[in-house]
């Protein structure tokens, strides 16, 4: 973005920019990606834990435990978030709590938390989404794409 | 016990992919989400994603990734047995799960907690 507008800069103004990025603090990027690694590694530990008590206890078989797990998994996350515990395990976690499917619903729950004074239709309701809704709508119109290639491959005798 | 090595390790390195983009493409969360999730539906087209859930399990399950997964999964089962249709009636066939989950404990939350810090 930044080097696309450059040109229209005065160069006072490029100086500026020069000087602010030099002074950028450096992502520890490593570091973090450690983090995340643990932190993702970890959540998906529980999921599998989860998934086996399903299937130990409950007669799920490996394919229909998928749901019933995800579903705990938004539960737990929804508990700590309301907690304001989740939080903070992002702040630790970075992407290794975004990723896996609590940081999904901690950005449902945390949104309509936060929404909670301006009303339950508009503040609740309304902005519910408002960070979840971008992975849905581009998850939906991509399966969309995808499942009508894969579809128009097969009823012309492809794969 | 071996499955949750597997989990962990797995589920580990699609968090990594996720905090590189954050990082190193300066993406937003969001961004970096609609990224995988994207990928993740582009890999369920291929069939390479349902692979992969099978030898990691939760590790590949529980990344949002799988939502895409799952997203295609749902349209194409449908579409099989009712045609071209079965894509707009299939397509949250399979996640409908995790998203009236995530409404439900989502608005419950609201009704009982008040915002932290």
């Amino acid at each position: 973005m930044s080097s696309i507008n450059r040109k229209n800069l005065t160069p006072a103004q490029q100086q500026y920019q020069d000087f602010a990025h030099a002074r950028e603090p450096q992502r520890p990027i490593f570091a973090n990606c450690v983090r995340a690694f643990i932190a993702g590694g970890f959540i998906c530990t529980i999921g599998q834990a989860v998934q086996l008590f399903f299937i130990t206890f409950f007669n799920f078989n490996e394919k229909t435990a998928g749901d019933p797990t995800v579903a705990v998994m938004i539960m737990i996350s929804v508990i700590l978030t309301s907690l304001g515990m989740y939080d903070h395990l992002a702040q630790w976690g970075g992407a290794g709590t975004a990723v896996p499917v609590t940081g999904f619903a901690n950005t449902i729950a945390s949104a309509s938390l936060d929404s909670k004074s301006e009303g339950f239709v508009l503040g609740v309701g309304g902005n519910m989404f408002k960070i979840a809704g971008p992975v849905i709508v581009f998850g939906v119109f991509s399966a969309f794409v995808v499942a009508i290639i894969k579809v128009t491959i097969k009823s012309l005798g492809g794969m | 016990m071996e499955k949750f090595v597997l989990a962990f390790v797995v589920g580990g390195a699609i968090c990594v992919i996720g905090q590189l983009l954050m990082d190193g493409l300066k993406l937003t969360p969001a961004h970096t989400m609609v990224t995988l999730v994207v990928s993740g539906a582009v890999l369920g087209g291929f069939g390479i994603y349902d692979k992969l859930i099978k030898f990691a399990g939760a590790g590949a399950s529980v990344p949002i990734s799988n939502f895409g997964n799952q997203l295609v999964k749902g349209a194409l089962q449908e579409a099989e047995t009712t045609g071209i249709v079965g894509v707009l009636t299939g397509i949250f066939e399979v996640t409908s799960a995790g998203i009236s989950a995530a409404i439900i404990f989502g608005f419950l939350a609201s009704l009982l907690f008040r915002p932290k810090g």
